[in-house]
């Protein structure tokens, strides 16, 4: 019997974690405005009405006090689950997650679990003004004790939340808001992937293009127009940051020759930066080309007039394509 | 900042009881303890000063990188620490050495962090819910209140009876006070009514800088900013220490929310190994508080009590054999094998610490070989 329902990200979102509350009595939401009013994405709607305000708990407007206290709960046995308003807004809780969750249970040399989700709203694509757009993922990739995961589609964020929240780690769970809106099918029947792993979304033979979050439909359509164009393109959505499941990307560029990974962070220091020198050390003799890298510029997310400048879009996947190609 | 109108305290610092309206509601949690209990506060005094002095020869010695003393403090500590109940949960700040020997860590363990073979040493749950000490500052205040939180979702508070209702308690310094994660713990505190103790320990000094720097008013006054009642004890009065936080505590147990406890102590060594208080503050300020030394007074008040050298001595003799242990195991603790790097920092397998810990393993055992054939 399957269950396939049409669904927007927030909404799968939302589902997940009304299945991950049902599952397990001690999972909790935590957040500012996540009650009443469902979170400012919503994704949180009715889940207070249902559970009580001892389960969805609507708190102070202070990150670090957020994440702090959540540690706390999850010490003695609670598994918290916080929402962070907007990516810029995680910053007054950057030093709770990065010197105590993180490294709690190191800390305690695995004497403790720190079972503590943080559910990001991240990236560009809405409009918003300064620090709503950001996309500060490898800020934290960096941490080691965090476990780090972006969904790109209905079913993966669904599947996934749970999975987070079933991790005995702390995870980051960045949530592309871009993407919340539009529909997609969720197997409620199905099953999960694991958690850390990379997915191929689309065959091809002679480039490879990886991204994760917002930027997985930007690579689609990007392949369809490579494809018309006569170039076949694979497309990864590599799912997990920390830690990256190498094997299907090194596999694709073993067939390809050719990868660009794109991102809307900045490029420098980044996600794309480890995995193009990873894919260097580990496939060299494979690489008909170096690895690209196609990111948002290195300078402050500019005003919402500028975004779809700075934001990698469609022509520039396809210039770093024909780059590529041309080694 | 010294002691004010506000300030309770039940014993001066001649060692004479304080009968004054202040002191009246105190004096029965002091009359309720035993002689057997009276004693062991002064014998967790002088041993944990003799600890403490012992671990300071060490660091000096190069036995640690560094040690953090907590020499002149030991009446805040010792009195708060028998408040508490077995069942309470202890959030330490990093200097609460008298308070972890009472909850039952092996001191050997707070040596260990400090030599840098281990970032905790002790496991929570098997010392009397004494948690890891926190190296930054305040941090911790957040996961004491969060933690209480989880006691009243669990509805292990409040019920009144005392001998099972759960209190958390939070330990935390002058310099503390001014860190974001404190104020946001106390809001959190207030907002969510937790069962809980603050326990802020006055030592005037955040390494070189005053408290004077940190606030213009009496900390006891500043939580009442935010909802939560605020008292003000000479902390180095070991009887003063019991008796507020025992009292306290069993209010926050008894579910009438947070309170707020400011202990007026003195730091009488440096800040840790590293630093010398010669460069920053008076001889004069150190005299006056070396004259409100915890320990001589109790030993006063015991003796006036009809205590006698033989107890004396006895105590001195079993805190001379403690920091002799101290120091016989401290020669003996071995270094951490080379698998802690990567051992716990994720409770799951990731691939990045599997992978680099197998790279080191066959590196290392690489350089075995080569330096076997050389």
């Amino acid at each position: 019997m399957s269950d396939i329902q049409t669904l927007p990200l927030a909404k799968a979102i939302n589902a997940g974690l009304r299945q991950a509350m049902l599952d397990n009595s001690k999972v909790l939401l935590m957040g500012e405005d996540i009650g009443p009013l469902g979170g400012v994405f919503r994704v949180t709607e009715g889940l207070q009405a249902e559970f009580g305000a001892n389960r969805v708990i609507d708190t102070p407007l202070a990150e670090a006090g957020i994440i702090g206290t959540a540690i706390g709960l999850a010490m003695r046995g609670y598994r918290p689950v916080c929402e962070i308003q907007f990516d810029g807004f995680i910053f007054p809780g950057f030093n709770q997650i990065t010197t105590q969750l993180a490294k709690l249970t190191n800390r305690h040399e695995g004497q403790i679990q720190m079972p503590v989700v943080i559910r990001v709203p991240y990236g560009g694509h809405i409009g918003a003004v300064e620090h709503h757009q950001e996309s500060p993922e490898a800020l934290f990739a960096h941490t080691a004790g965090l476990r780090i995961v972006s969904p790109s589609t209905p079913d993966d964020a669904y599947w996934m939340i749970q999975e987070a929240i079933a991790s005995n780690d702390p995870v980051m769970f960045f949530e592309p808001k871009g993407r919340y809106w539009p529909k997609g099918p969720v197997d409620f029947s199905g099953s999960s992937a694991p958690l850390h792993s990379t997915r191929v979304v689309r065959e091809g033979t002679e480039v490879t293009l990886l991204g994760h979050g917002a930027m997985l439909s930007v690579l689609l359509e990007a392949a369809d127009i490579a494809a018309e164009e006569g170039t076949s393109v694979e497309v990864l959505d590599l799912r997990s940051i920390s830690p990256i499941d190498y094997a299907p990307i090194l596999a694709s560029v073993q067939k390809t020759g050719r990868l660009i990974v794109a991102q809307e962070a900045p490029g420098f220091v980044s996600v794309g930066s480890e995995i193009a020198a990873t894919v260097t050390e580990r496939a060299f003799y494979s690489l008909e080309s170096p690895v690209l890298r196609v990111a948002g510029f290195d300078a402050p997310f500019p005003p919402a007039k500028l975004e779809t400048t700075y934001l990698p879009d469609v022509d520039r996947v396809l210039e770093a394509v024909d780059r590529a190609l041309a080694y | 900042m010294s002691y004010t109108e506000a300030t309770i305290q039940l014993l001066n610092p001649e060692g004479s009881l304080v009968t004054n309206d202040a002191s009246a509601e105190y004096l029965p949690y002091i009359e309720a303890l035993s002689d057997e209990q009276l004693r062991d506060f002064h014998r967790q005094m002088v041993v944990t000063r003799r600890f403490d002095v012992e671990a300071t020869n060490l660091q000096k010695q190069g036995q640690m990188g560094l040690w953090v003393p907590s020499i002149g403090q030991e009446g805040a500590q010792v009195g708060s620490g028998y408040a508490a109940r077995a069942q309470d949960h202890i959030f330490p700040a990093y200097r609460e050495h008298a308070v972890a020997r009472i909850r039952g860590v092996d001191m050997i363990d707070v040596v260990k962090l400090l030599r840098g073979t281990t970032h905790g040493g002790w496991n929570p749950a098997e010392v009397g819910n004494f948690h890891l000490y926190t190296l930054v500052i305040a941090a911790h205040t957040l996961h004491a209140t969060g933690f209480a939180m989880g006691v009243t979702l669990d509805g292990k508070t409040g019920t009144g009876d005392l001998d099972s209702d759960e209190a958390v308690m939070v330990y935390f310094g002058d310099g503390s006070t001014s860190q974001g994660d404190a104020s946001e713990a106390l809001v959190f505190a207030a907002s969510y009514q937790t069962p809980q103790v603050f326990f802020l320990q006055n030592n005037h000094w955040a390494i070189s800088v005053p408290v004077t720097t940190q606030s213009r008013t009496p900390l006891y006054l500043r939580p009442s900013g935010f909802g939560i009642p605020g008292v003000q004890i000479d902390g180095n009065d070991v009887l003063a220490s019991y008796a507020v936080t025992r009292k306290n505590l069993d209010e926050a147990r008894s579910g009438s929310g947070p309170r707020y406890i400011e202990a007026l102590t003195y730091r009488i060594g440096p800040h840790t190994s590293s630093d010398d208080p010669t460069k920053y503050r008076k001889d004069a300020e150190l005299d006056y508080w070396v004259k409100r030394d915890p320990i001589p007074r109790f030993e006063t008040y015991l003796r006036g009590r009809g205590e006698t050298d033989a107890f004396f001595n006895d105590v001195r003799v079993e805190a001379e054999d403690f920091a002799a242990d101290i120091r016989r195991r401290t020669l003996e603790i071995p270094d951490p094998p080379v698998s802690k790097i990567f051992d716990h920092v994720y409770s799951e397998p990731h691939s990045l610490m599997v992978e680099e810990k197998a790279w080191l393993a066959a590196y290392e055992s690489a350089l075995d070989e080569n330096g076997a054939q050389a």
